[in-house]
């Protein structure tokens, strides 16, 4: 059985809470649940005996550098929990990550740590989708709509920079993919 | 899905054409970091770069997965002549129109490549596809904004950008080569389009752009030669001593 956020029992609460207080490692404000990366995670027998955990991480870019990291700190953590006798952290595709998994909570502290979170994407995302959802960025430090976008491509895949013309500062955008 | 021994080689050669069209372009553009004509490209083409190499890295781990090898080893460990990207990106970095108008000729291909294996019967390669497509939608609107600034900017940005569409134009064609075993892939929903549909598909979307700006686009009526994938230049043979020199230098070196 796939638990998801809906789904708990006391063994799930442990494992959620645990998995929350694992930094995003480019954007540490965000915790890995925040942001939307875990798709969820099973318990199963394993053949050779005992129990093994594993986790569904989902990359918000294909080519995001932080994978790696990401899996080896999930896995680390969840085994030090002692719940079970193996974790597995596996990317995958199957769902693919989009903007919309962040949480609310998530969105907040990417506000009040100078992202502008991503804005809501269409359904097919494609060219004239994303001209619209470009112009829209809104200003993580005065809230202004007034804002114009600088760089599509920022200093990590997942981030776009931007201008605000009421406040004059420059910003960041979670990019909307 | 269980796979057949032809149809398994068959998709694992289809995925190495994605693997290596992203791996080469992605080392091309990467020598722009520190170059690019502005600042705000430098960043832009680095990610850009960043996100290609990240996609041949999935589609290599991938064809690792059908064939028991080592995505590390498709990546670095091969011959010059053993890579099957298509003849575009056997060409140099060479001046920044060249870069833009090879990236606009490209990114609209793998976008109708793309959009035909997100329906693939191979989950796999589906969900990859999906995904990437999203991806490549930045790097599509991108390269369309820097083909129109050049192509406006008339004088020598235009006639460099003229030049190298006209230069690249059969070359482009060939990440539409015919692949060994297609009939097969196509037949079993893996490639739910065959390339030459793909292709018209390619020539219906660049070819009004380029006719709108006064540019030349590729001829929709030229035939594929047969050396698409398998041709191999001096410039490429150059950029693999370069690309596999780390790997090279401690063979035995885990990553």
């Amino acid at each position: 059985m796939v638990v998801t956020r809906q789904t708990r029992d006391a063994r799930d609460v442990v494992i959620w809470s645990a998995l929350d207080e694992i930094a995003d490692p480019e954007i540490p404000a965000v915790s890995v649940v925040e942001l939307g990366v875990i798709g969820g995670f099973a318990f199963a027998p394993r053949p050779e005996g005992g129990e093994r955990l594993t986790v569904e991480l989902l990359p918000t870019f294909v080519g995001c550098p932080a994978i790696d990291v990401m899996q080896q700190q999930i896995g680390e953590r969840l085994q030090a929990l002692e719940l079970v006798d193996e974790v597995r952290v596996e990317v995958s595709f199957a769902q693919p990550w989009t903007s919309e998994r962040i949480t609310p909570e998530g969105r907040e502290k990417l506000r009040r740590s100078g992202f502008a979170p991503p804005v809501v994407t269409g359904p097919t995302f494609d060219g004239e989708e994303l001209q619209v959802m470009l112009a829209t960025a809104e200003c993580p430090y005065c809230g202004s709509r007034n804002t114009t976008l600088e760089n599509a491509f920022g200093p990590t895949l997942c981030r776009a920079i931007y201008h605000c013309a009421d406040c004059r500062q420059p910003f960041e955008q979670f990019k909307s993919i | 899905m269980d796979l057949s021994t032809p149809v398994r080689d068959a998709l694992a050669e289809l995925l190495l054409t994605l693997a290596d069209d992203e791996f080469v372009l992605g080392y091309w553009d990467s020598e722009w970091t520190g170059i690019a004509p502005m600042l705000e490209e430098d960043v832009a083409m680095s990610s850009v770069s960043q996100d290609e190499i990240g996609h041949a890295r999935a589609w290599y781990e991938l064809v690792a997965s059908l064939t028991d090898d080592d995505a590390d080893r498709l990546a670095y460990g091969r011959a010059p002549e053993e890579y099957r990207h298509a003849a575009l990106m056997n060409h140099a970095r060479t001046d920044w129109a060249f870069t833009v108008a090879r990236r606009f000729l490209y990114e609209h291909a793998d976008a109708a490549r793309l959009e035909s294996l997100a329906r693939s019967s191979y989950s796999p390669l589906a969900e990859l596809a999906v995904k990437m497509r999203r991806e490549e939608t930045y790097h599509l609107m991108h390269f369309e904004i820097w083909l129109r600034r050049l192509a406006e900017a008339g004088g020598e940005a235009r006639e460099r950008l003229a030049a190298a569409l006209e230069r690249l134009g059969p070359d482009a064609a060939t990440v539409f080569s015919p692949l060994a075993g297609e009939a097969a892939l196509v037949e079993a929903g893996i490639l739910p389009d065959p390339l030459d549909a793909l292709r018209s598909r390619w020539l219906e979307r660049v070819g009004p752009v380029c006719e709108a700006l006064g540019l030349p686009a590729p001829d929709g009526a030229a035939a594929l030669p047969p050396d698409g994938r398998t041709r191999r230049t001096d410039e490429f043979a150059w950029l693999h001593g370069e690309l596999t020199m780390v790997a090279r230098s401690e063979e035995a070196a885990t990553w």
